[in-house]
């Protein structure tokens, strides 16, 4: 298994300079992926700029969205960016996808979420064709037949849908569990539709380490960001690793349940967060 | 702290006790409703497990439970009057009364103040608390005040149920089956001191009805349970204690607190009472929950967060070890067709908790009864009610040794198959003009290789406009054969397993690009006309489908007797046709896709009749003796699509058409299906087939271990599993 981290881009008040730096010395470190995650309306930066200017100073890392929220764009600009991104990086973008729970995303984008599904559906078919063909938008991704597309999503719906279109698996976070548990699914339904070889399968998890101080930091923005689901924005928030015990538990535990890469977003912006877990991997 | 609970019941009680005794500056009241000595229900059990965590939380009741307790570790299945025991189980029961009685001193000798015969009409006396704790039964009225916030959701069970008492004390977990003129009726009893057990008796909700039930004063349906089961019961009495019968309701609820107001016990979740665990699971609940505060003193919401944690997971899943034996009860009538052994090795892993290597850890003697009769009996086994011979083989002199079942040989027809895996290499869409190369040579000689029983090829065109991808193979020219005749041969050299051939027509999911990179991306350049039972497309904006003339039927038709006798020619032992997944015949017989208003349309015997066709025609040019198999779409995981009782009718035609065995399939009919991959979905298709349609099974559906499918098959839900090799690869070389 593979094991990558986040940027702090998705975490409120990250200064630029921090995300930069944190890509400059990411890419000398322990990791093989660099992480963003997608939301609209909240105080993080775009996913795909992040990623370009963190393609800018690595050269190494590879490249992954955890998730874009592919409904709430247009599928011709998230195909020219997707594109472009995996053109400038040198083929090192990872392009994960799912649907978004939050309807406050789809409002401030002005976008309907009722028939976000069928809309994601042929959004992934064009995304493939694409990348595959070429067509109208350009740059030609420097992937042969474009980066791989990754598919989130926990119901059989997503899982088919996976299987139907994707080259991979992302999950959205738990114990490993809860992970294992959706790798034998998405297995499943890649067996089930007839596509040879097996899906790579992505996790993620957050992490806050140092003392009391950054585990309240972490449980604070979790807390917020996952606001949305009501009481269950606790239980995630009470899943953040906090020590380095529980960062290297869950790494054994993803590599147990079968997850290829797995991907560590922090909690709290600040580049002491990223030594320490360079500490914890090596 | 100041807590208040609301209910006197086990987990109330217990969590009262833990937390007193956590720290006597605490605070802690019970109010209940009921006087103290009042109790409904009789006994209550407790597993090995769950002894563990009471011992540790307050070793003084613990001592007291266990010394006033029932022990046993056998389960009885009687059914068709043979009484099948299995040991090793470890049960603890012990009356409910007893439990409370117990609960209630130690509460009183730490302080908690009791309150009894006292009713509550809202949360009002517990405003001065700092915590307050529902445990007020499945009817919670903390729950219903806040019903937004915990978000439950209750699901009604079929079966009606009675829970009696018995003067007598049976000495297993004791099943009953008893046959009636109005339908099957079960018993689940144990014991739970020396002079006394449980009393379950349930029965479907129209055999109750049936038998007036429905219309009996308490008294009278009391006597009628009574002499039901008067040859387990002889002289002694059942008891009855506002012993009613209901329909068991189970509840979920998304939050367990809100506030400082949480749900423990059967106010949280029940579980159907078939698997014995709600006083289990509650006062494991006030375990946890006292942890939580030992954890987290300070801080109420992280605390109760924690117990949520702590505890949801586990719920859930014993809830859903709940609703498969509470499924399995439901339709229990279904597997009258198994043998008596075979039966209680499908009663005893219902849940899906328990499987064949977990029950020979507790009962090697029973399992290896199972494995002989399994091999004994193989393959006889596939026609219901044609089952093999009584169970007691060792009395016979003949073998006591008796491989797993995932190694008994399965005959089909005069095809014996060394083994009861069937591998199926997935395609790589890289046959040239429908000519199979050294690759799939490669792949079918390395499936046999790897050890199935039955090696099953990738979907091979019965005609070119039938190709799913320009890579698919055919079986349309004389020169395929002779290339898959090659191949036959070499993997013959590669060990003992069968071949068999799936032939299919993509119809309306055909011409699209190889599958390494996505499934039905249509072709950008090199398609072809296709063709469908309708002209719908498989996907907004796709190729329109022709729909399929007379004339065009008789096409296919023979296109796939020809395939079949070329697959005679090249040698392979088995045909399996391709009725599923919304492919040309899987898209015939679902009604989401065929609207047709001819003969071949319409109801489900003329969206069933060109697939018959095709089997009659494939059985007459495919060899007698060899064994013909059909991929059936079980499930099109869609509204208005097939469902199981549709396959059930499906299978039984095409049994009685000359199909010998059935692999079961679902989703993939249309692009909008809701389907399900859990562990084992295709097993419950593949059980009512098997025992309803009385055709032999091969089931897939996301089993990952050997165990999984000796479990499959000893209880009968399959004849043959597929597994998949991959995930055994690699294994033997890692460190």
């Amino acid at each position: 298994m593979e094991v990558g981290v986040g940027l702090p881009a998705g975490v409120p008040g990250a200064p630029g300079d921090l995300v930069l730096e944190w890509a400059r010395r990411a890419d000398s470190g322990p990791f093989s992926s660099l992480g963003v995650i997608d939301r609209v309306a909240y105080d993080n930066y775009d996913p795909f700029l992040s990623l370009a200017a963190a393609a800018a100073l690595t050269s190494r890392l590879r490249l992954v969205t955890m998730v874009v929220i592919g409904p709430l764009r247009n599928q011709a600009m998230l195909a020219k960016q997707a594109a472009s991104l995996d053109a400038l990086s040198g083929g090192r973008l990872t392009l994960g996808v799912a649907i978004g729970a939050r309807h406050e995303d789809y409002e401030v984008m002005g976008v309907d979420h009722r028939d976000r599904g069928r809309r994601f559906d042929a959004q992934l078919a064009y995304l493939r064709e694409s990348f595959q063909d070429g067509g109208p938008v350009g740059p030609r991704p420097a992937q042969p037949d474009g980066p791989d597309l990754l598919v989130g999503g926990g119901t059989g719906r997503a899982f088919a849908r996976m299987a139907r279109y994707g080259d991979g698996y992302v999950h959205g976070g738990g114990p490993p569990r809860a992970f294992a548990n959706a790798a034998s699914r998405a297995w499943a339904a890649w067996t089930e539709a007839g596509r040879p070889g097996r899906p790579p399968l992505w996790g993620q998890a957050y992490y806050a380490l140092g003392g009391d101080a950054e585990a309240e930091r972490g449980a604070a923005y979790l807390r917020d960001y996952y606001a949305f689901t009501g009481p269950f924005a606790e239980r995630i928030a009470a899943g953040d690793l906090t020590s380095p015990q529980m960062v290297k538990d869950l790494v054994r535990g993803y590599e147990e349940a079968g997850c290829d890469h797995l991907v560590l977003l922090p909690t709290v912006a600040d580049i002491a967060q990223l030594e320490r877990l360079a500490e914890v991997l090596d | 702290m100041r807590i208040g609970i609301l209910g006197g019941g086990p987990a109330g009680l217990y969590f009262a006790l833990l937390m007193k005794k956590a720290d006597t500056r605490h605070h802690v009241r019970v109010i209940e409703r009921n006087p103290p000595d009042a109790t409904f229900g009789w006994g209550v059990v407790f597993s090995e497990e769950t002894l563990g965590a009471l011992r540790d939380a307050d070793y003084e009741t613990y001592a007291e439970i266990t010394d006033t307790f029932a022990k046993w570790n056998a389960i009885d299945v009687r059914y068709r009057g043979q009484t099948i025991r299995s040991r090793g189980h470890a049960f603890s029961g012990i009356a409910r009364k007893d439990l409370l009685r117990i609960l209630q001193q130690r509460c009183r000798q730490l302080g908690v103040r009791l309150e009894f015969g006292r009713e509550v009409a809202d949360l009002g006396p517990f405003e001065d608390d700092d915590l307050v704790v529902a445990a007020d039964g499945v009817n919670s009225l903390a729950r219903r005040l806040h019903e937004p916030r915990f978000e439950p959701s209750l699901d009604l069970h079929t079966t009606k149920y009675a829970w009696f008492g018995a003067d007598l004390a049976v000495d297993a977990f004791t099943f009953i089956f008893r046959d009636t003129e109005h339908g099957l009726f079960q018993v689940h009893a144990y014991p739970f001191d020396a002079h006394t057990s449980t009393f379950i008796v349930e029965a479907h909700e129209s055999t109750w009805r049936r038998a007036g039930l429905d219309q009996m004063p308490e008294e009278e349906s009391l006597r009628f349970c009574q002499d039901l089961f008067r040859p387990e019961l002889g002289d002694h009495k059942l008891l009855s204690n506002r012993s009613i019968w209901f329909s068991f309701v189970t509840l979920r609820n998304r939050n367990w607190h809100h506030g400082k107001v949480v749900l423990l016990g059967d106010a949280a979740h029940t579980a159907h009472f078939t698997i014995g665990s709600g006083t289990k699971l509650a006062m494991e609940d006030a375990v946890s929950l006292a942890t939580a505060f030992l954890r987290h003193p300070a801080d109420l919401e992280t605390a109760l967060t924690w117990y949520e944690l702590d505890r949801q997971p586990v719920v859930e899943r014993f809830q859903e070890a709940a609703r498969e034996s509470a499924t399995y009860f439901e339709n229990v009538s279904r597997y009258g067709g198994l043998e008596p052994i075979q039966f209680a090795f499908n009663l005893l892993t219902r849940s899906g908790r328990i499987g064949h290597l977990e029950l020979e850890k507790r009962d090697p003697r029973f399992v290896a009864a199972v494995d002989r009769w399994f091999a004994r009996s193989a393959g006889t086994a596939a026609r219901a009610g044609t089952a093999g011979g009584p169970p007691s083989a060792a009395a016979a002199g003949g073998p006591l040794l008796a491989p797993p079942p995932l190694f008994a040989p399965f005959s089909l027809g005069a095809l014996e198959l060394p083994n009861r895996v069937v591998l199926s290499p997935p395609s790589e869409d890289d046959a040239f003009d429908g000519l199979v190369g050294e690759r799939h040579g490669a792949e079918l000689a390395g499936g046999v290789a790897a050890g199935g029983g039955l090696v099953l090829t990738e979907a091979v065109a019965v005609s070119p406009e039938g190709r799913i991808t320009p890579g698919t193979p055919g079986l349309y020219r004389d020169d395929q054969s002779v290339a898959w005749r090659r191949l036959v041969e070499r993997a013959r050299r590669a060990g003992g397993a069968r071949l068999g051939v799936r032939l299919t027509h993509a119809g309306r999911r055909g011409a699209t690009r190889p599958r390494r990179r996505g499934v039905d991306r249509p072709l950008r350049e090199g398609g072809w006309p296709l063709l469908a039972p309708s002209p719908l497309p498989y996907l907004d904006g796709g190729q329109v489908p022709r729909e399929l003339t007379e004339r065009d039927l008789r096409v296919v038709l023979e296109a796939f007797a020809a395939a079949a006798g070329r697959a005679a020619e090249a040698g392979f032992d088995l045909v399996a046709l391709d009725l599923a997944h919304g492919y040309l015949l899987g898209s015939f017989l679902s009604p989401l896709t065929n609207r047709r208003e001819d003969g071949y349309g319409g109801s489900p015997e003329g969206r069933l009749r060109f697939p018959l066709e095709v089997v009659d025609a494939v059985r007459a040019a495919w060899p007698a003796e060899r064994p013909l198999a059909v991929t059936l779409q079980a499930d099109d995981c869609a509204p208005g699509g097939l469902g199981l009782d549709d396959a059930v009718a499906i299978a039984a035609s095409l049994r009685a058409h000359g199909c010998d065995l059935v692999e079961v399939a679902s989703g993939w009919t249309i692009p909008a299906d809701r389907p399900d991959y859990r562990r084992f979905y295709l097993v419950p298709a593949s059980d009512r087939v098997r025992n309803e349609a009385g055709v032999a099974t091969i089931a897939g559906g996301n089993l990952t271990t050997a165990d999984d499918v000796s479990t499959i098959l000893a209880a009968g839900r399959a004849d043959l599993c597929l597994l998949d090799p991959r995930l055994y690869a690699g294994v033997d070389q890692a460190r």
